[in-house]
């Protein structure tokens, strides 16, 4: 092994000594509590990175076993008495897995569709390569279903439908508000541009109403967390490089996202894992970073009144929390416009902040250990008797909507934004 | 080395699944919380009782060493395989086999982790008190073969006090059953209260029966500063000398504080130098009246501060600067040893003193925290292990602090066991007849010394 392949681990290894191995993580690791083995706990990937730094052992095959069993949730490191950071350990260790020994080929696959727009925008083509991690099945009761053969899993599988024109597409550059309100760029994400084209137009719909100027700029694409997922960091930075040109050409108050994913990535890991060598990049991606926003957190702030937009209906909601919100310490937010929606019953589910097990592409190559971890989550949700879980991240969406379809379950899944913007949308 | 043959006949008893040999299984079954390393040669997860006595037998039959290992919590290195051999895993018997609210008794495998039997009983009224700092990851069978304890042994005990039977599975290969569910019992030795705190050396536990109590109706938490670590040390002593034993009764040095400030910033007053948080459980009007005693006695001992939760809530934002104790040391010097010294409750201010003059003596900083009100106190001695001397130092600081302990009528260890870390300082505590009592106790059991060789005694 050279010395450049384990360059991504000798970046963290200073991170690495302060675990302890106290073993806190096996209370809180999704990954461990489905394989129940200590290569899946946190201490254990952390360990291995040790011995891969000292050089007694390979980034051979049990190694990538190893790392692949982490949904990057964060869950370790919010519990972790000494608050190691483990994800970053783990993607720096998927880097050097990739670097040695080259993307998986589905990964190569997922690097080159994320990082062209156009072949994106035809968006079949797009489905069949994400749909593995993006589309599993959806509730047959939406009716539109499509089938797409999935050449790099086997077999075929049940996908949503695609939109049959990206929400971008609908929407000019720029929407002018009223003059004195806030101008907000719009990072759409591929999910919402491409799939839940209904969390684009109620959450647009939410910002005008508030007058706000709201930009979508077109430049604008994936935010590269499937690849990240994988240790393709290089289209990461790639993808990054052009979010934030694409962002930087408009002034603007906030750069607000409806996508935890995404918020999650230009809020917190672009600053952490990219421009390590560049200061001025970085210190680009920090002030765009500053500046990213959740919709429901933004809503709050800018003083959304519930009553006049939302639900008229009487629903029991329960919330479900999606990691990348977790580890931005957004909770309260989301629940509190919630309950100021005339006719919803908020019940609070079981482990609400526990990971869906979606995971980036941890459900490719560990799709029985996602569904298991979907399988509580889906009780939870169920257990509560509510109407609708509500989230605020479309992968959780296609996650939890998997899930109670597998249970039987016909409980909805949707997005806060939906609820929120119900009255103006009709 | 374990040859082929040998592997095979271990993968036909657990199957293939469960039995692991790869370079990355062995690296993550070779640490614990100590920070050592052993990697072993193999680890199998069995199912069983009987599985265990089949690996066992193989054991001793073909000479390779067996280190039972629950979690991985502990403190001591007790389940890490110095020598290699095989690992044990036995978080595949995780079954609570049942509640029995007739008797009050509860039967469980050794791999449920202790939280989770905690809130199975609590759902049906009932309580397990046992508390350990690890409760939500470490496992049963690993609380009862170290003998675990926690804040709540002040007024209810230890992991032992609440075992009334075990399943075992001898060196040997024998399944044996100890004890039984009855409240009384004296036919034969008390073979359970031998195992308890064992560390793996005698046997593996596969079923443990547990007394449980009825849930308490309420608790009060009280969280007290003073301006003295006298002051506090002797709170304590007082509290237990005028007959009120709490719950918890949780103790805090000024070092401690100032790390969990500087992290966290909670608002301390400035003259504190000493926290203890206090907790009473029971009939709603005794733990008001006892809250009421006790500021009544530790009142005039230096107290600056006096606060009393009035809700869960509270208690829990309460409980919040104990926990914060951990995370909080790393501030002072990246590396720590973890000791457990004990003290008869009332030696408590004498031992805080004699440690005060052995930090000034060595130059490092040891920082006091713990379960004061059962004597138990954890003495945490940082230091940098790159800087020269320091290592050195640092054992010879712990030689001191376990003598002290000792003159003052207390024991090296509490709760986390001997293991590995303390071994070398045995010979402080027991003498050469408690030693070769001890090893006789082994051999006998152990004749081919094949569960958890080189262990606990020296």
């Amino acid at each position: 092994m050279t010395k450049k392949h384990i360059d991504p681990l000798e970046r963290v290894a200073q991170e690495m000594k302060k675990c302890v191995k106290c073993g806190a993580c096996r209370a809180n690791c999704p990954a461990f509590g489905t394989f129940q083995r200590e290569p899946a706990t946190a201490r254990g990937k952390v360990a291995l990175a040790q011995h891969l730094v000292k050089g007694d052992i390979t980034l051979d095959d049990g190694t990538y076993s190893a790392m692949s069993k982490c949904l990057l949730c964060g869950s370790c490191v919010d519990k972790c008495p000494n608050q190691v950071p483990t994800d970053e350990i783990v993607i720096a260790a998927r880097e050097a897995l990739a670097q040695r020994r080259g993307l998986t080929t589905f990964h190569k696959a997922v690097g080159q569709v994320i990082r062209n727009r156009k072949l994106m925008n035809f968006g079949a083509l797009a489905a069949a390569v994400l749909g593995p991690i993006f589309f599993r099945k959806v509730p047959s009761t939406s009716g539109l279903r499509l089938r797409f053969p999935m050449p790099f899993i086997g077999g075929s599988r049940h996908i949503p439908q695609i939109a049959k024109k990206p929400f971008m597409k609908r929407h000019p550059e720029i929407i002018k508000g009223e003059p004195g309100k806030p101008t907000i760029v719009f990072f759409v994400g591929c999910m919402t541009n491409f799939v839940y084209t209904e969390i684009g137009e109620a959450t647009l719909a939410l910002f005008r109403h508030l007058g706000c100027t709201v930009i979508i700029p077109q430049g604008q694409q994936c935010c590269g967390l499937p690849g990240m997922s994988g240790g393709d960091l290089e289209t990461v930075r790639e993808l990054a490089e052009q979010n934030l040109a694409a962002i930087e050409k408009h002034e603007a108050d906030y750069v607000m996202t409806a996508c935890a994913t995404c918020g999650g990535a230009l809020h917190k890991l672009y600053p952490l894992v990219i421009g390590k060598r560049n200061p001025e990049l970085k210190a680009r991606l920090q002030a765009v970073a500053d500046k990213t926003v959740d919709a429901a957190v933004l809503l709050q702030k800018l003083g959304l009144h519930p009553e006049e937009t939302g639900t008229g209906q009487r629903l029991r909601v329960t919330y479900h929390d999606p990691c990348h919100h977790r580890t931005a310490g957004i909770a309260k937010q989301p629940r509190a416009l919630l309950k100021e929606t005339p006719g919803l019953d908020l019940v609070e589910m079981e482990g609400a902040d526990r990971c869906c097990g979606l995971g980036g592409t941890f459900n490719v190559y560990h799709y029985e250990s996602s569904l298991d971890i979907n399988a509580g989550k889906s009780k939870a949700i169920i257990d509560t008797g509510a109407d609708a879980v509500v989230t605020g991240c479309p992968g959780c969406i296609m996650q939890l909507s998997d899930g109670l379809k597998q249970a039987g379950d016909k409980t909805r899944v949707l997005h806060t934004v939906e609820l929120l913007a119900r009255k103006i949308r009709r | 080395m374990l040859d082929a043959r040998t592997l095979q006949q271990l993968t036909d008893i657990v199957g293939a699944e469960n039995i692991a040999t790869g370079a990355q299984d062995l690296i993550c079954y070779g640490y614990d919380a100590t920070q050592m390393e052993f990697l072993p040669d193999a680890v199998v997860h069995p199912d069983s009782a009987e599985q265990v006595s089949r690996i066992l037998q193989l054991a001793n039959k073909e000479n390779f060493p067996v280190f039972p290992r629950g979690a991985g919590s502990g403190f001591t290195g007790g389940a890490l395989p110095k020598g290699g051999g095989v690992v044990l895993v036995t978080t595949r018997m995780n079954r609570i086999l049942r509640i029995d609210t007739d008797n009050l008794v509860a039967e469980v495998e050794p791999g449920v982790v202790t939280e989770t039997f905690q809130m199975a009983v609590e759902k049906l009224g009932l309580f397990y008190p046992p508390d350990p700092a690890s409760l939500k990851f470490s496992t049963l069978g690993g609380n009862v073969a170290e003998c675990a304890g926690g804040p709540r042994a002040v007024k209810y005990g230890v992991t032992k006090d609440f075992v009334m039977g075990l399943e075992v599975v001898l060196p040997t290969g024998a399944i044996i059953r100890t004890g039984g569910e009855t409240v009384k019992g004296v036919v034969g030795y008390d073979l359970t209260k031998l195992l308890c705190g064992s560390e793996g050396t005698l046997g593996i536990i596969t079923k443990i029966i547990f007394k449980l109590l009825p849930y308490p109706d309420s608790k009060k938490t009280m969280l007290t500063v003073f301006d003295s670590i006298d002051g506090a040390a002797r709170a304590v002593s007082t509290i237990i000398k005028n007959k009120i034993i709490p719950t918890t009764l949780e103790f805090m040095d000024h070092a401690t504080l100032t790390c969990v400030e500087r992290r966290f910033n909670l608002g301390m007053p400035e003259s504190a130098r000493a926290v203890l948080l206090i907790e009473v459980d029971g009939d709603r009007d005794l733990i008001e009246k006892q809250a009421g005693q006790i500021h009544k006695l530790i009142e005039p001992l230096g107290l600056v501060q006096f606060r009393v939760a009035k809700d869960a809530a509270e208690s829990e934002e309460l409980w919040r600067v104990r926990r914060l104790v951990s995370p909080s040391l790393r501030d002072v010097n990246p590396d720590k040893f973890n000791e457990d010294i004990v003290v008869p409750r009332s030696k408590v201010p004498d031992v805080i003193r004699r440690i005060e003059v052995i930090q000034k003596r060595y130059d490092i900083p040891i920082v006091n925290f713990g379960h004061a009100g059962d004597g138990n106190i954890h003495v945490n001695i940082m230091i940098d292990k790159s800087v020269p001397g320091q290592l050195e130092k640092a054992h010879e600081a712990i030689k001191e602090v376990f003598q002290a302990a000792l003159d003052l009528g207390g024991t090296m260890s509490g709760e986390h066991g001997v293991g590995l870390a303390k071994q070398p300082y045995i010979p402080l505590e027991l003498n050469a007849a408690q030693i070769a009592a001890m090893k006789s106790i082994k051999a006998a059991l152990d004749p081919n010394n094949i569960l958890n060789p080189g262990k606990m005694l020296p």
